[in-house]
Parts: structure tokens; C-alpha cells; sequence
């Protein structure tokens, strides 16, 4: 993988995600091997909005390479509240670090900043947009618990303002999969993410608004929060709250062997019961955050070498 | 050569609707109901005194129904033929001196518009006071925008930054 910075999933080929995938399982496999590996290496931390796992992860994952890490702090805390420029602050901190990791509430934000800095910069989320980082720990999860080719999965909940959604629908087109997105219509996916997926020649999509009748087909079924905030009507967000959440009734007629996945933090999508079902991989997914950001922080402090 | 004969070889009544001009720019086969849109993009509001003609909902062999613009006195430059293209994809441009066509060509749609268009998203990063060119890439009906990917089909001319 050679790239200056990962902004989006639609930048990654198939051989990036199988490179960073296969990178992250030798440092699950071995951590100690990288322990030092990135030993005088800082990364800049720019949360431009409240994170816990995300920024943890992040920090530990420098960490275990050996690395450090300067943190902006809050934005109230910060020069930002002053009125500085992403654009500046981007390149004030690029001179105290040796990769930055961005999250910000607007649309495009990494896109941007990565236009002021020539150390690499990773989007760890721009307001509805895209959360790549995120994607590739939910490859590497869909790929221990499921494979990543001949691969039915249904993407269900918040899927307009969702942008592990949009990262993760984008990142399977590069493998077989059938992308099954199951939403109130008020919550169906962007017009923009489903054009980019229509681009793509062998993608399969269907949407659906009840997840009864595609659940027993599904390998895979990822769910995010219905957020209740995005609803002008508490009556709307009612009507269709219900709908939306997995228990063990749900799951009556799903396969043995379905994965449920979610980004977390979770409110009452999946019922405590489903934890410690064979299904559950949620928290799997959020520990496999370290070697999956490990490996892409390795690679691109590397610039795409992965020899030791 | 010209393409434009339901405008100069077959209705005279038409083309007596807007007369001709002496030296300037006629900007012709406008979809019907952009030409006020296409005076706003060329900064053209009357206040400086510009002597303008319009046609609008013309019939048109291409277009069924056609605006037509001519602009005394000015000719148009390569930038503002792209911002056309944006509203006016089948426009044709034809420069005249001494009322004579002297050039004539299609204006043909860039691959991007850079500085031209506003984002309509207001949780674009580009609509946050940031020292950042706006950047749309152009689609076959849309404009799209390079930063938050925000596609706009219907009311472009509204995005159009006149500051």
C-alpha cells in the first residue's frame, strides 16, 4: 500500500485492504515483533468532536509501535475556539508530528487538510461522510468471522448520516459481495453513496425497509443506531425505533452461523441477550481497532514497506 | 456549417425578435428559462449601462423551446463559456464583429469548475470560512462537489458564487 494519506475507503483497492488486513493479523499474531518498531515517531491527535474508542484506539495502536502521541485536546480548549482555520491548525501541528489523525464534524474535512500537510493524515471521521479506519476493522472482523467473497450482508439502521456505512459499502465493492441495506426511508443511504455504488459494475445493492424477509440470507448483518435526534417527530422516531432492534426473537430465523456486527456505541439496537450468542462480534470488532490501526499507522509510516 | 437553423435560416419572425448585433457575443440554443441565469453568470444585471437582448422560449428544432442572449460589446472569455456549459450544455457561442459571425463553436462542459460554485451542503468544509478553492467535478446532468461529494442535479445557476 503506498498512499500519502487515507481520506476515504473508495481510495483502496482490493490489494490495500488484503495488505493492511494481512499486516494487522501478523501484529495480532506477534505484537512484541513491532514493539519498537516506530520508537521516535509522534502522532498528532485532532479531534474536532467528542471520540472515546476511535482516539483510544489510535493511541494505543502508536503506542504498541513504540511511538508517542501529542493530542490538540478539546476544541474548547483549544486555538480553534479562537477562530484558527482547520487549514492552520493542520499545518501548525504537521511541524510537532510525523502522521495526524483527523476527526471533524464537517463533510470533506480530511479531504482538505490533507492539502496543507505532507505528513500523512488519516480521516478518522468527517461529519456524515467517511470513517475509513473504522472500515478496516470491520473488514478484517467480517473477514475472521465470515470472508470477505461470496459474502451476503445486510447494512441496517441509520444509513444516510452513517459514515462507517458509507466507508464499509464502498470498501466491499472490490470483493463479491451482496450489499443488502435495510433503513427507514427517511434514513435510506445518500444519493451520492448509492451513484458511487451504481458506478461500480459488479456491485449487487438492494435496498429495504423491513429486515425480515433478507435476514435468513444474510451472512453478515451490520447494524448502527437509529439516531433519535435526526427525527423532526418523536411519533416518526417511535414508529420505526421498534423495527430496528435484534433480539433472540429477531434472530429466529437468521443462519446459525449469521455475524452481527455494530461500530458502537450501541443504545438498544441489539439486545444485552444477543452478547453472548455465537453471533456477537461487536466487541471483537472494537478490540481489533489496535492491530488493524497499528498496521495501517505502520504502513504509512513506512511508506508501504512492511519488511522489519 | 451552422447548426442553428431554426434560428438564421428558416424563421425570420424569430430572428426578428432580437435584433443583431454589432460586435459582441451571441449566445445561442440556451435552455428554455436560463437566459436571466445566464446574465446573472455573466455579471450582468443592467446597472453599467451593457446593451443586451434576450429571447426567451424561442421555438428551436434542437430544443423545442430555446433562450437566446446577445451581448453587445463583449466578448466571452474561455472561463465564462465553462460556467455556461454548466446551464447552457447545448449553447453555442458566436462571436461577432462588424456584424458578421466571425467564430462560432458548442461550449463544451470541463471536467471540473474550480472558484465558480458554492456548495449547497452547509456541513461542507468549504462553506466554513477555510482558505479553500471550491472544487466541483462535472457529471454528464449534475455537478458534484470534490470535498463532501454532495451531487447537485437541479438549480446549479443557484450555486453559482457571484461574490
Amino acid at each position: 500500500m503506498r498512499h500519502d494519506h487515507l481520506i476515504t475507503s473508495k481510495q483502496l483497492s482490493r490489494a490495500d485492504i488484503e495488505t493492511v488486513l494481512d499486516r494487522a493479523a501478523e501484529i495480532a499474531d506477534d505484537p512484541d515483533a513491532v514493539a519498537n518498531r516506530h520508537a521516535n515517531a509522534v502522532l498528532g491527535l485532532l479531534f474536532f468532536e467528542p471520540s472515546t474508542r476511535t482516539k483510544m484506539s489510535f493511541e494505543t495502536a502508536m503506542k504498541r509501535l513504540g511511538g508517542s502521541v501529542v493530542d490538540m485536546g478539546s476544541v474548547e480548549s483549544s486555538s480553534v475556539k479562537k477562530g484558527e482555520t482547520l487549514a492552520d491548525t493542520v499545518r501548525v501541528i504537521e511541524g510537532y508530528a510525523d502522521s495526524l489523525v483527523l476527526r471533524h464534524p464537517k463533510q470533506g474535512a480530511a479531504a482538505m487538510a490533507c492539502e496543507f500537510v505532507d505528513v500523512p493524515l488519516l480521516n478518522a471521521g468527517d461529519g456524515a461522510g467517511h470513517h475509513p479506519t473504522q472500515t478496516m476493522l470491520d473488514l478484517y472482523t467480517i473477514r475472521e468471522n465470515a470472508g470477505l467473497d461470496d459474502l451476503t450482508i445486510g447494512i441496517m439502521g441509520d444509513l444516510k448520516y452513517g459514515r462507517t456505512v458509507h466507508s464499509l459499502s464502498y470498501a466491499l465493492t472490490n470483493f463479491d459481495t451482496h450489499q443488502h441495506f435495510i433503513s427507514p426511508e427517511s434514513l435510506q443511504l445518500p444519493r451520492e453513496v448509492v451513484y458511487d455504488l451504481h458506478q461500480q459494475d459488479d456491485t449487487q445493492i438492494r435496498e429495504h425497509e423491513a429486515l425480515e424477509s433478507v435476514l435468513p440470507s444474510l451472512d453478515v448483518l451490520y447494524v448502527t443506531r437509529i439516531q433519535r435526534e435526526r427525527f423532526p417527530d418523536e411519533n416518526e422516531y417511535q414508529k420505526v425505533a421498534g423495527e430496528y432492534q435484534i433480539d433472540l426473537e429477531t434472530l429466529e430465523d437468521a443462519s446459525d452461523d449469521l455475524t452481527i456486527m455494530h461500530p458502537l456505541p450501541r443504545v438498544d439496537e441489539i439486545a444485552p441477550e444477543i452478547d453472548e450468542t455465537e453471533h456477537a462480534a461487536y466487541f471483537e470488532q472494537a478490540h481489533n481497532g489496535v492491530p488493524v490501526r497499528m498496521a495501517l499507522l505502520d504502513l504509512l509510516l513506512s511508506g508501504g514497506e512492511t519488511d522489519e | 456549417m451552422s447548426d442553428d437553423h431554426d434560428h438564421h435560416d428558416g424563421n425570420a419572425d424569430h430572428e426578428l425578435r432580437v435584433s443583431k448585433i454589432q460586435d459582441g457575443t451571441v449566445i445561442d440554443h440556451v435552455r428554455g428559462g436560463q437566459a436571466l441565469n445566464v446574465l446573472a453568470i455573466l455579471g450582468i444585471d443592467g446597472s453599467k449601462g451593457e446593451e443586451v437582448s434576450v429571447g426567451m422560449n424561442v421555438p428551436s428544432d434542437r430544443l423545442a423551446r430555446k433562450d437566446i442572449v446577445k451581448v453587445e460589446g463583449r466578448e466571452l472569455s474561455q472561463d465564462e463559456v465553462d460556467v455556461l456549459s454548466l446551464i447552457a450544455p447545448d449553447a453555442s457561442i458566436n462571436i461577432v464583429r462588424d456584424y458578421d459571425v466571425v467564430e462560432k463553436h458548442r461550449v463544451e462542459r470541463p471536467a471540473v469548475v474550480e472558484g465558480v460554485l458554492s456548495c449547497p451542503n452547509a456541513d461542507c468544509i468549504t462553506t466554513d470560512g477555510e482558505p479553500v478553492t471550491s472544487r466541483f467535478e462535472v457529471l454528464d446532468d449534475a455537478v458534484r462537489c470534490s470535498y463532501c461529494e454532495t451531487i447537485t442535479r437541479e438549480g446549479i445557476a443557484e450555486l453559482i458564487d457571484t461574490n
